[in-house]
């Protein structure tokens, strides 16, 4: 077990001496910055549009509730790319390279190294997640007079969605080479994206069958639940015709996971790391 | 005390591939023996067995007494494989220092600086990875591999990439590492090499060990030469026994003798004889 911080510490200072960390700061950095802009004009325009319109709706809300759904929108995806890239060829493209023959025939065991690798990406992830979120927030905060009803466990949501997906992406490690690894997590990532969307359109033309396979993709891509859960609670006490406004557009209106998300969420990291560490176990190198 | 490697019937299936058929091997503590075979014979899948890297399909291979590929089987180990690489961001001390550190080895500084002079890069302790060339790398994985120091050395083509004195060096450095009780699997392609520095061979062909014994029991017995007056004389059905009587019968008939070699087969010709014409 000793084993397990080292490996993890490595695995981060590969990235870091590698300047993965530097660019995916200056993107980031890129990313509020345009962020920050266009809150700011929304908010403007917003200001100039309210009062001109005898429907009661609060623009201001709708305004900061939707450019905050589009950022931590952003931030998954921005998150999910860290995960990827941080562990996309952990187990078989670093085998392949010959990287890894090396490091695994010291005692440390498969299974630590499997959870090493997940812990550290999975760590720096997560505090990455919530910073650009605390980022985003600061902004909307700065730029207009709306909060969200909820931060934290957005926040928390949003960072566990993207630790899931590294769980994913270390799994597709050890079965699938790094190219193809990297375009499955997209593929699967992309499909939990639809699935909340079919879910949010079936809520809208009140169509069951959308909303049963949004439900039903939500239980296997746990990470889509935890995501339209956090983008729930951000406007969870929104009522009245601004609530409807807001069920219209793609960052409102998202479905509230069930009140067993986050045990299910955290039984399914755990299998799936566990099936992670079984098939690298199994795997001859 | 049990042997450094114990092998017993091992086979490997790759799919449809018999890699390995019941191979029988065995290295003391101190004994450096010699994997030889052509591409494709299943040493490499041998080695990987030993450090755990491959699982076999059948029979066992212990380390010490232990199953291979356990956590007390890896800690008696080092291995440097055939293709290896260490990240280009890395200093070679670095790579040192995370393989003591994942080995558990308390050697610290001074046990890098003396594995990095043993192998000749002592000037390049602060080079990254990146910047050598594959032959200081590949000294550098046999580096690697003392770290501990381990009981058991596996060394898959720990030679491929050097140049006749970095070749040498080895050789050199292996008959170091034997004084220390180390026991050795050298698996190469290189028969000279082999030949100079094992206490023993084994020949695999076709996942089965073809031949095996001291490099000098290998040898076969080809024939007397003599060189006399009246020009070479050979008499290939003679050994070293009867170059006596054939010299004292050649002085009687009234030849001048100016030498007399006796000729044994070569590692080569055993090899090429023990594998025929098998080759990947």
């Amino acid at each position: 077990m000793r084993a397990i911080p080292l490996v993890a510490a490595y695995a981060l200072q590969e990235a870091l001496r590698r300047r993965v960390f530097a660019v995916v700061l200056v993107l980031t950095a890129a990313f509020l910055g345009l962020f920050w802009l266009g809150t700011r004009k929304a908010f403007e325009e917003a200001d100039e549009f309210t009062g001109t319109t005898d429907v009661p709706v609060d623009i201001q809300t709708l305004t900061g509730a939707t450019l905050f759904g589009l950022a931590m929108f952003a931030t998954l995806f921005l998150g999910t790319v860290l995960a990827v890239f941080l562990t996309l060829g952990a187990v078989r493209g670093d085998a392949e390279s010959g990287l890894l023959q090396p490091l695994v025939v010291r005692p440390l065991g498969r299974a630590a190294f499997v959870l090493a690798r997940f812990g550290g990406a999975a760590a720096v992830c997560a505090v990455y997640v919530v910073l650009v979120f605390l980022g985003a927030l600061l902004i909307v905060r700065a730029a207009g007079p709306w909060s969200p009803d909820r931060v934290l466990v957005p926040a928390l949501e949003l960072a566990f969605a993207v630790v899931v997906l590294t769980a994913l992406s270390l799994l597709g490690s050890v079965f699938l080479s790094s190219t193809a690894n990297g375009i499955a997590i997209f593929m699967v990532f992309g499909a939990g994206l639809v699935a909340g969307l079919l879910g949010q359109i079936g809520e809208a033309i009140d169509s069951e069958t959308l909303v049963s396979v949004a439900e039903r993709v939500a239980w296997v891509l746990p990470f889509e639940a935890l995501y339209q859960d956090g983008l729930h609670r951000i406007t969870q006490e929104t009522r009245g015709f601004t609530q409807v406004a807001l069920q219209l557009g793609p960052f409102g209106g998202a479905q509230a996971g069930s009140s067993s998300l986050p045990a299910w969420a955290l039984v399914y990291l755990v299998g799936v790391l566990a099936l992670a560490a079984v098939g690298f176990n199994r795997r001859d190198l | 005390m049990a042997p450094a490697l114990v092998v017993r019937d091992l086979g490997k299936r790759y799919g449809s591939v018999q890699a390995l058929a019941g191979v029988d091997l065995e290295v003391a503590e101190g004994e450096l023996v010699g994997l030889l075979g052509p591409n494709g014979a299943g040493k490499s899948t041998l080695v990987k067995i030993a450090c755990g890297l491959v699982r076999p399909s059948s029979g066992r291979a212990e380390i010490f007494g232990r199953p291979a590929g356990s956590a007390p089987a890896r800690a008696s180990l080092g291995y440097l494989a055939e293709l290896f690489r260490f990240p280009g961001w890395m200093s070679a001390d670095e790579v040192l220092r995370l393989h003591q550190r994942l080995a558990g080895a308390g050697g610290g500084a001074q046990e890098r600086g003396e594995l990095l002079e043993l192998v000749g890069l002592h000037e390049a302790r602060d080079r990254k990875v990146e910047a050598m060339s594959k032959g200081m790398q590949q000294r550098l994985g046999i580096a690697q591999a003392l770290v501990g120091p381990p009981r058991l050395l596996l060394l898959d083509e720990p030679t491929s990439a050097l140049d006749p004195v970095g070749r040498r060096t080895v050789r050199e450095l292996l008959e170091t590492v034997r004084g220390r009780g180390i026991g050795v699997l050298l698996n190469s392609h290189l028969l000279s090499e082999v030949e100079l520095v094992c206490d023993r061979v084994v020949i695999i062909s076709r996942g089965r060990v073809a031949a095996a014994g001291r490099p000098e029991d290998l040898s076969r017995p080809r024939g007397v030469e003599v060189d006399t007056e009246g020009g070479l004389r050979s008499f290939p059905s003679a050994g070293r026994a009867e170059a006596p009587r054939l010299v004292a019968e050649l002085v009687a008939a009234g030849e001048l003798i100016y030498g007399v070699r006796v000729l044994e087969t070569t590692l080569e010709e055993t090899y090429l004889q023990a594998v025929g014409d098998q080759t990947a």
